[in-house]
């Protein structure tokens, strides 16, 4: 790749006259030396199994194998459509759409992992939310999931993606400054813009541990995933309302660096702190043991 | 560059619940499978650091089963396939190591293949958004990702095979993007991992295990979804 940091991208972006998903196209096609119309189709059906996966969470049992988690998309669906949410609307959509997909995850269904399964639900919500309110064909999407892509691939080289090593921030923060910054490119924000947004989204995640109880993508997974997809829309709204990350996107990403690798072991995605070693994350832990 | 393309960020495919333990795993275990050549009638699966802590949660064991058969880390088939292991002859053992161990999430294969009973002996690690390293093989020091396609060499280590194995690369046209080789001892047993920009034809694998040198020649991709997969023969 041609780039290794988001002012690099932008600088790329404004050189060649295009925006951050095409550029990550013609960049990808020329790692791989396939087709551009070979990546576009891969990523084009990575897109059909989000939608697919959206589908199941909002439709099926999403019971994960240890019972603790599951149904909690079609919970707030059903709110959403019979209550007066304080939320509602768009964001309501983009959360339950989330939690679907991150459901259908610890239940062993079939997501894409964007960048991690852990936050499989960020991208998915916001962009199938969002191409059903604003009416987008699915081919802009996919572009918009290259967009996604080039913000993370960034994140993953200069700082990490993976809980183990920089707990939660690095999971789900990741996932939250990709969307955020690939929404304001699809809302036709300059990619100026779209990197702001990577910023403001990934200085809210900073300090995020990785705590899952009983070791399982499921709790505080799954509702982070809701919680993620509803700040990745803030933060774009952010970024096309002018308002600019004022410490740099590409520091902000050294900063999340420097502060997972200063994060104790017992943070970092290995339930020996956190919300798993509460009174009842400990008791779930101890009930599921003696289930094996 | 640890992140090498948008489909290490965006991707893969996959079964739930987690793209280190389930993922991972499930590639890894599928490069054991391509490095052995064959099917395993015997595996012996040894998990470390945070995969044995959590693999029954996470279903690390089953993925690693699924590799073992061959399946993409997106194979509707990976919940089951412990049983259909099972089903297909296969005799699958796991256990917690300990020791030292390269990193959190690792795991060690033993496998007797069912049609000649070679032996393997594999270490792999999951790094990450379902990204691996085999990082040994048979006691050989290698660094292999599967996501680009590989052939790995056993040979003799004497002046002029590496030579020997580069020039059947150029006259094939293939272009190398990494290699490392390793050996047990000075003109001993050796073996030169080579990640190719595309795929190895036949007839370069050909020409490789016609060198006097060459023991063998394997060949590990881990590219293909499941959905790539269908049509052609990936049961074991």
């Amino acid at each position: 790749m041609n780039f290794q940091t988001l002012s690099q991208l932008a600088v790329l972006c404004e050189e060649r006259g295009m925006g951050i998903g095409a550029l990550m196209l013609e960049e990808q096609s020329g790692e791989s030396g396939r087709s551009k119309e070979q990546e576009f189709a891969t990523m084009s059906q990575y897109y059909g199994v989000m939608k697919e996966a959206v589908h199941r969470g909002m439709t099926e049992d999403t019971t994960s194998r240890s019972g603790l988690t599951g149904l909690d998309a079609q919970r707030v669906a059903s709110y959403n459509a019979a209550d007066e949410p304080c939320l509602g609307g768009p964001a309501g959509q983009a959360m339950a759409y989330a939690l679907a997909v991150s459901e259908v995850n610890a239940s062993m269904g079939r997501i894409i992992a964007t960048p991690t399964a852990g936050s499989c639900g960020i991208i998915p919500g916001v962009f199938l939310s969002c191409q059903e309110r604003f009416g987008w064909e699915d081919d802009y999407m996919v572009s918009g999931l290259f967009a996604a892509g080039a913000i993370g691939y960034v994140i993953a080289n200069n700082s990490f993606v993976s809980g183990a090593e920089g707990g939660c921030q690095a999971e789900v923060g990741s996932a939250i400054g990709m969307a955020a910054g690939a929404l304001t490119e699809l809302r036709g924000g300059t990619p100026a813009q779209a990197i702001h947004a990577v910023g403001l989204a990934l200085k809210n995640t900073l300090g995020l541990i990785c705590d899952p109880v009983g070791g399982l993508v499921e709790i505080p997974c799954i509702v982070r995933n809701g919680f993620g997809a509803v700040t990745a829309l803030a933060a774009a709204d952010m970024a096309l309302a002018g308002v600019r990350s004022v410490i740099p996107s590409d520091e902000v990403i050294k900063v999340m660096l420097e502060v997972g690798s200063a994060m104790p072991e017992k943070h970092r995605e290995t339930a020996g702190g956190g919300l798993a070693q509460t009174p009842t994350g400990r008791k779930i832990m101890k009930d599921l043991r003696s289930k094996k | 560059m640890r992140f090498k393309d948008v489909f290490s960020i965006i991707g893969p495919a996959m079964v739930g619940p987690s793209s280190s333990h389930t993922a991972g795993a499930a590639r890894i275990g599928r490069a054991a499978r391509q490095v052995l050549g064959e099917p395993a009638r015997e595996a012996e699966v040894t998990f470390f650091g945070s995969f044995a802590a959590t693999y029954q949660g996470h279903g690390t064991d089953r993925a690693i089963a699924g590799g073992l058969l061959n399946f993409a880390t997106d194979d509707s088939r990976l919940p089951d396939s412990i049983e259909l292991a099972a089903e297909a002859g296969m005799e699958i053992s796991f256990g917690q190591g300990t020791g030292l161990f390269p990193h959190p999430n690792t795991v060690r294969l033993h496998l007797v293949g069912a049609q000649t009973g070679t032996e393997l002996t594999l270490t792999g690690i999951s790094i990450g958004g379902g990204n691996i390293e085999i990082v040994d093989i048979d006691g050989f020091g290698v660094k292999l990702t599967g996501m680009y396609p590989t052939v790995l060499i056993h040979h003799m280590d004497y002046l002029g095979v590496l030579a020997s194995v580069t020039d059947v690369m150029r006259k094939g046209q293939f272009n190398i993007g990494h290699m490392s080789l390793d050996r047990k001892n000075r003109s001993g047993a050796a073996l030169t991992v080579l990640e190719l920009d595309e795929a190895a034809t036949p007839g370069l694998l050909h020409e490789l295990r016609a060198l006097s040198a060459v023991k063998s020649v394997k060949v590990v991709d881990l590219n293909e979804s499941a959905q790539e997969q269908k049509g052609k023969d990936n049961t074991p």
